[in-house]
C-alpha cells in the first residue's frame, strides 16, 4: 500500500502546531491518491503523546530512546533514514521550521530521495508531487515539479494549512525497537537557551506602530517613536531592526519572535514577508505603509498607504496629536 | 581555524518591481542591483572575525556568472584571503541539490575546520545548499546559528528555534554551520577597500576542472524542475488610502477614530 508519512515535531512535552497542518494536508492527499497516512513521533516516553496523533492518521509509529527526547538532527537523522529505507513510502512531509531546516536536507542527501523545502501547497500529478513556493519576498510563486523517484520528501511551511475538525481515524499505534545502536558522537545537544525579557511586553499593548527596514538609519528612529507615543502604543518592529541593533530583540514580531495581536497594527517600512506576518496577521485592524504598492504587506492590511514613509509619518502623527487635544 | 565560506550573489527585490521572464521560468533582472546575500554578509563577517581572533584563513567560494566577481571582491575587501567563483554553461538551471554538488567538488580537497553558509538566499530560498554540501562531505552540521563559541575539537552554537527560544549545541569539527541574521555586525567596506583587493587571488574554475559530469548538474542532475513563475493570486487586498499626506493622514484617523482607537 503506498503510505504517506508525516513526521510529528514536538518541543518540551508539545506538539507544535506544524504537526496537525500536516496531518491535515496528508490526509487530504492520502485520500486522493488512496494512500495510508501513517504519523511518526520520536522521542522519549512518548506513548500517552502518541494517543493524542491516533486521531489524525490510520497509523502512529513511536520510537522511544532517550536520544530522541530533545531534536538533534544526527538522531533523527539515522532514525528516519532507518525508516524511510523499510518503508519506501512515496512521501515523507517534514515541518520547514528550526527543526526541519536542519534535518531534511541531510536526511534526503543520504538517502538520494528528491526533496522540495518551504512548500505552500503539494499535490500529485500522476503520483508525482507538484509543489508551489514563494520566492524574492513572497513577491513570485514557483510551481516545480519533483524528479521521479520512489520516494519523495517534501518541508511544508507553518501556519500555512488549516486544521480542520475532521472524523477521527483511530490510527493504530506502532511501537518501533530503536534503530539508534552506536553513539550519535558529532552532535550534542546540551541546553535551551531563554533570551530574558525586557520591559515592554508588545504582546500585551492593544496598539502597535512596527517598523521595518523602510525606516533606513537608526537616526530615523523618532519618527516612528513619536508616532507610537502619540497613539498611546508601543513600537514593536520586523527582524532587521532587531538584527541592526536598533531595538531590543523582544519588540521582533514573527516566527522567530512575537505573535501579536493588538487592536491596531501600523507597519511602516515592512515588506509583508511571510515570517512576519505570521507574527501578526490576526491584529484586529491591520494599517501598512509601505512605498511599493506591490509590497506583500498589502495582502495581509485592511488598509494601505502608497506613499513614503518620511512624509506621511510626520503628518499623520501630528493630526492624531490635534485630534486628541481637540477632543479632550 | 581555517573557514571557507560560501556566499550568493542575489537581486535586490525588496523595493524593486519585479516581472516574470519571457520563459516564464525566472524573472527579469536586467534593471535589478545584485549584492550579497543577506545571511552571507554575516556569515563571511563571522569568519573574518573567527581569523582575527584564532588565526587562520577565509576563503570565499560561489557558484554564478562573471557579474558575481562583485560579490567575491566584496569579501575579499572585508577579509577573505581567497576566492573562488565555479562557473559553467553545465551550471545552468542547477538547483539547490546540483548546486551543493558543484560546490561539493570544490571545496572537497581544500583545507578546513569550518564551512559557513547563510540560513537561506533570499532569492530562493530553499534553505538547502550548506546542509546537503555538510551530508555530501560527511561532516556534522547546525542550522539557524545565533552565536558560535569555537573549543578545540568542537564549535558551541545556539541554534534559534521559533518564538525567540534557542537551542545550545555541541558540534564536531570540521563541521558546517549556517548563520542566522544578527548573528554579528556586518562591517563596511569602501569602493576604495574593494579596489585595493583586486591583488588577491580569484580563481575561476569550470566543469572540467571540477571533475564533474555534465548529467551530475544543471537540470539533469537536479532534484527540482522549475515548471512556472507566476505573480501570485490575490485573495485579499488592502484598501488603499489616496491622496496628499494630510489627506491620507486624516482619512486614516477618521478610521481610528470610528473604532475608538484615538
Ligand atoms: C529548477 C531550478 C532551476 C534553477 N535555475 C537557475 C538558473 O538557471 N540560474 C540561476 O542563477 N539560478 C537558478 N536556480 C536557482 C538555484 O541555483 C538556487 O540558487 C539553488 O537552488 C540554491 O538554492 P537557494 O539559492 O535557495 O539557496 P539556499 O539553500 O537557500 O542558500 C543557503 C546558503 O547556501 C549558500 N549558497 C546558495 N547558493 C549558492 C551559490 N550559488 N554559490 C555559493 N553558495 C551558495 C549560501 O551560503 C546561502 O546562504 C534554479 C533553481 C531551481 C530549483
Ligand atoms: C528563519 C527565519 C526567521 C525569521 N523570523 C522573522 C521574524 O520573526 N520577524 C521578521 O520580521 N522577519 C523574520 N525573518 C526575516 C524575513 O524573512 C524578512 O527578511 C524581514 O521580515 C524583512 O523585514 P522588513 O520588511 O523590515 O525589510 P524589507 O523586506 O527590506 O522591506 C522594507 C520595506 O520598506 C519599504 N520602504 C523602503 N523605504 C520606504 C519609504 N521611504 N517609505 C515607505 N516604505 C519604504 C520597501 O518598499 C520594503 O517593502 C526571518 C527569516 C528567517 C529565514
Amino acid at each position: 500500500m503506498t503510505e504517506i508519512l508525516v513526521l510529528a515535531e514536538h518541543r518540551r512535552g508539545e506538539f507544535r502546531d506544524v504537526t496537525f497542518e500536516m496531518l491535515t494536508k496528508g490526509r487530504e492527499l492520502s485520500q486522493k491518491i488512496d494512500a495510508d497516512l501513517t504519523a511518526v513521533l520520536l522521542g522519549h516516553n512518548v506513548k500517552e503523546f502518541a494517543k493524542k496523533l491516533a486521531d489524525h492518521a490510520k497509523k502512529v509509529l513511536t520510537v522511544d530512546d532517550a536520544r530522541l527526547e530533545d531534536f538533534n538532527a544526527e538522531a533523527y537523522q539515522k532514525v528516519l533514514s532507518h525508516l524511510i529505507s523499510e518503508r519506501k513510502p512515496l512521501l515523507t512531509l517534514i515541518g520547514h521550521t528550526s527543526f526541519g531546516v536542519d534535518l531534511a536536507p541531510s536526511l534526503a542527501t543520504e538517502l538520494n530521495v528528491p526533496l522540495a523545502t518551504d512548500c505552500i501547497n503539494v499535490d500529485f500529478e500522476e503520483k508525482k508531487p507538484i509543489v508551489v513556493r514563494q520566492v524574492y519576498g513572497g513577491k513570485v510563486n514557483v510551481k516545480a515539479s519533483l524528479h521521479t523517484s520512489e520516494s519523495y520528501i517534501v518541508t511544508l511551511r507553518p501556519a500555512t494549512f488549516e486544521v480542520q475538525e475532521v472524523e477521527p481515524l483511530g490510527g493504530e499505534i506502532i511501537e518501533i525497537p530503536s534503530p539508534l545502536k552506536e553513539d550519535i558522537p558529532y552532535k550534542k545537544f546540551v541546553e535551551y537557551y531563554e533570551p530574558p525579557a525586557g520591559e515592554v511586553d508588545i504582546t500585551a499593548a492593544n496598539i502597535l506602530v512596527s517598523v521595518g527596514r523602510g525606516i533606513k538609519d537608526t537616526e530615523n528612529m523618532p519618527i516612528v517613536e513619536k508616532l507610537a507615543g502619540a497613539l498611546g502604543g508601543a513600537l514593536a518592529c520586523s527582524r532587521p531592526i532587531v538584527d541592526k541593533g536598533w531595538l531590543p530583540s523582544d519588540r521582533q514580531v514573527g516566527t522567530s519572535g512575537k505573535t501579536v495581536k493588538p487592536k491596531l497594527y501600523l507597519a511602516v517600512g515592512i515588506s509583508g514577508a511571510f515570517q512576519h506576518v505570521s507574527g501578526m496577521k490576526n491584529s484586529d485592524l491591520i494599517i501598512a505603509i509601505n512605498k511599493d504598492s506591490k509590497a506583500p504587506i498589502f495582502r495581509a492590511a485592511d488598509y494601505g498607504v502608497v506613499e513614503d514613509l518620511f512624509k506621511v509619518v510626520p503628518t499623520l502623527t501630528n493630526k492624531i496629536l490635534e485630534e486628541k487635544k481637540s477632543s479632550s | 581555524m581555517d573557514t571557507i565560506v560560501c556566499v550568493k550573489h542575489v537581486p535586490e527585490t525588496a523595493e524593486a518591481e519585479i516581472a516574470v521572464d519571457s520563459s516564464g521560468k525566472g524573472i527579469k533582472t536586467e534593471d535589478l542591483v545584485f549584492d550579497i546575500n543577506e545571511w552571507d554578509d554575516y556569515a563571511i563577517e563571522e569568519a573574518v572575525l573567527m581569523k582575527e581572533k584564532l588565526g587562520g584563513s577565509v576563503t570565499v567560494i560561489t557558484m554564478g556568472p562573471e557579474d558575481a566577481d562583485k560579490t567575491l571582491r566584496k569579501c575579499l575587501a572585508k577579509g577573505a584571503d581567497k576566492a573562488i567563483r565555479l562557473t559553467d554553461k553545465a551550471f545552468e538551471r542547477s538547483d539547490a541539490y546540483a548546486t551543493a554538488k558543484i560546490l561539493h567538488k570544490a571545496i572537497k580537497d581544500l583545507p578546513f575546520n569550518l564551512i559557513l553558509t547563510g540560513t537561506q538566499a533570499s532569492d530562493d530560498g530553499y534553505a538547502q545548499v550548506g546542509v546537503i554540501l555538510a551530508e555530501l562531505l560527511g561532516i556534522p552540521h547546525a542550522t539557524m546559528v545565533k552565536k558560535i563559541e569555537s573549543k578545540e575539537e568542537f564549535v558551541r552554537v545556539n541554534r534559534e528555534l521559533e518564538g525567540g527560544l534557542e537551542q545550545v549545541m555541541e558540534v564536531k569539527l570540521p563541521a558546517m554551520l549556517a548563520v542566522q541574521t544578527g548573528i554579528n555586525e556586518p562591517r563596511y567596506v569602501s569602493i576604495m577597500g574593494i579596489r585595493k583587493a583586486r591583488e588577491k587571488e580569484l580563481k575561476v574554475l569550470g566543469l572540467g576542472d571540477l571533475g564533474l559530469k555534465e548529467e551530475e548538474v544543471g537540470e539533469s542532475g537536479s532534484w527540482i524542475t522549475m515548471e512556472e513563475m507566476f505573480i501570485p493570486p490575490v485573495e485579499k487586498e488592502a484598501e488603499i488610502l489616496t491622496g496628499g499626506p494630510d489627506e491620507i493622514a486624516a482619512k486614516i484617523v477618521e478610521t481610528l477614530k470610528a473604532r475608538g482607537l484615538v
